[in-house]
């Protein structure tokens, strides 16, 4: 196949093109549209200011980009280790997992957005309030695809396991906990990508600092320049780590089968 | 006086439990006793569904039979039978760890060092033909490689029983008689007490001391018994063509014909 990325590209710059073409004639109004250029120079002066990557020891000072970024690794770490341990235990106790079923639904199913204003409460207007409610969005993806994983373990190779002597402490570690990594792994996209959207939002309701904290003060001055700048700086980020769980994925699950997979000689 | 059975089924019966409103319960294998000596080969046949695999994982102590009594060694048997391998039927290797892993994870199971379990470990993969393979994954071997590793897996904790469970049913003719020649060389050696359960006689002939024939199912139940008293070494491929071999087949499967006739019947009835 010929490679697509040159018409990729052209893509996207007819898209700008037209959003630039579209606000400088003032058929789209430039106040609700922001302008393509402004918004990019306003991306470039965040960085060369280093309000966005300026390292620093002080959450005053430190810069918006790195906030977010910690902010999604804890959410997503905090989140998966809790995402297995929680699905590890009721897919291994039918009683518990019947017992807290309904909860587990009930808490899966509603928006867990409005648990921000809670955990501004609880938590302050810190990154940890971000991080808790990344750690929300993250845990249910992991618990579901964990437990899952769990249940389809082939019966025949944990009879198989059994019968080479495994204890049940073997049996989760070498049976049960490689099953549900997997499934995990499988849910690696989704589950960053929650991470990170717990971030954000979070940082858009409430914060002192962060590339959503960015985006709020934009709006709040109605310069919707500032928020485009903002948008397209997340989705680069955005974009910058699927490409890395991409690349763990690749290196992590190398004995699941590839599709017509063959070796070179 | 003998000495005592490596494994004896006194009297086993299995009845599994209704599910559903309309279903009764079905009672897979009845009042089924089945000695198997030290260092004998038995083979164990019968028809499609007749409760054979049952059998056996009643003798590896996955199931609890509903009445009966397992002896291993002349000890009642509780729990899973730690002085038995098993061989399964479908593909039981662990897909997320290499050959080399999979082989080497029983005896780390039993507390053996990593050092000794994979020197352990190479050594059967030498033996099985696999080495050089030991790095990859199950998803990158071949049917008949893995049923190898399968069985190295096995043999390398040295189990006293060995149970099979139609382990070579799912490879092709050619590499089936391959391996059927390799376990019986590897049985050889020394001579461990193996079940060996399948549908297909002349396999079971082949490479058996005994064979014994199970009535179709459901209630399934042994209907015969037949020492095979051809000479050993055996070549699976050859001994098809003697004399004896043939005379033994027509005898075992003229018992059988009937059976196989009742579990096709009992089959459709059921579909």
């Amino acid at each position: 196949m010929k490679p697509l990325w040159p018409w990729q590209v052209l893509l996207f710059l007819v898209l700008f093109g037209l959003w630039y073409g579209l606000t400088e004639t003032g058929i789209l109004p430039p106040f609700f549209f922001g302008r393509p250029l402004i918004a990019l120079q306003k991306v470039w002066e965040w960085f060369e200011s280093g309000e966005m990557t300026r390292f620093s020891t002080s959450w005053v000072t430190i810069g918006h980009l790195w906030v977010t970024l910690i902010e999604t690794v804890l959410a997503f770490v905090i989140g998966t280790v809790l995402g297995l341990a929680v699905g590890l235990w009721l897919a291994l106790s039918p009683t518990a997992s019947a017992l807290l079923d309904p909860y587990v639904k009930a808490a899966n199913s509603m928006p867990r957005v409005i648990l921000a204003p809670i955990f501004a409460v609880w938590f302050g207007l810190g990154i940890w309030s971000k991080v808790a409610l990344g750690v929300t969005l993250v845990f249910f993806i992991v618990f579901f695809n964990v437990y899952q994983g769990v249940k389809e373990v082939s019966p025949v190779v944990l009879a198989n396991a059994r019968m080479l002597g495994a204890s049940a402490r073997d049996l989760l570690r070498t049976v049960y906990l490689p099953s549900a990594t997997s499934w995990v792994f499988s849910s690696l996209h989704t589950s960053v990508g929650m991470a990170f959207v717990g971030a954000v939002v979070g940082e858009y309701l409430g914060s002192a600092r962060g590339v959503g904290y960015l985006i709020l003060q934009s709006e709040a001055v109605f310069d919707i320049n500032g928020v485009f700048a903002g948008i397209v700086i997340l989705t680069a980020f955005a974009l910058a780590l699927d490409w890395l769980v991409t690349v763990a994925e690749r290196r992590l699950l190398v004995w699941r089968p590839a599709p017509g997979e063959t070796e070179p000689l | 006086m003998t000495a005592v059975a490596a494994l004896a089924l006194e009297n086993i019966s299995v009845t599994f439990a209704a599910r559903g409103a309309d279903a009764a319960a079905y009672t897979a294998v009845r009042d089924t006793t089945l000695v198997i000596e030290r260092g004998e080969f038995v083979s164990v046949v019968g028809p499609t569904g007749c409760g054979k695999s049952t059998l056996l994982n009643v003798a590896a102590g996955l199931l609890a039979p509903s009445a009966g009594r397992v002896a291993v060694f002349g000890e009642s048997l509780a729990g899973l039978n730690r002085k038995a391998g098993y061989l399964f039927q479908a593909d039981a290797l662990m897909p997320w760890r290499s050959a080399r892993d999979n082989v080497a994870i029983g005896l780390l199971y039993h507390g053996a060092s990593r050092a000794d379990a994979y020197a352990k470990a190479d050594d059967w993969l030498a033996r099985v033909g696999l080495s050089g393979h030991g790095h990859r994954y199950p998803h990158q071997l071949s049917g008949g490689m893995k049923k190898r590793v399968a069985l190295a897996q096995t043999l390398v904790m040295d189990p006293q029983i060995l149970l099979m469970d139609e382990p070579f049913s799912a490879l092709d003719v050619q590499t089936r008689q391959l391996m059927e020649n390799e376990l019986l060389e590897l049985w050889s050696a020394d001579r461990k007490s193996v079940v060996f359960i399948t549908h297909d006689l002349e396999e079971a002939i082949a490479l058996s001391d005994r064979v014994v024939v199970l009535s179709a199912g459901p209630a399934t139940r042994p209907i015969g018994e037949y020492a095979i008293d051809l000479p050993r070494p055996r070549d699976v491929a050859e001994i098809r063509l003697t004399p004896r071999f043939v005379e033994l087949h027509r005898e075992i499967w003229d018992r059988m014909r009937d059976e196989v006739m009742k579990g096709y019947v009992q089959s459709q009835k059921v579909a």
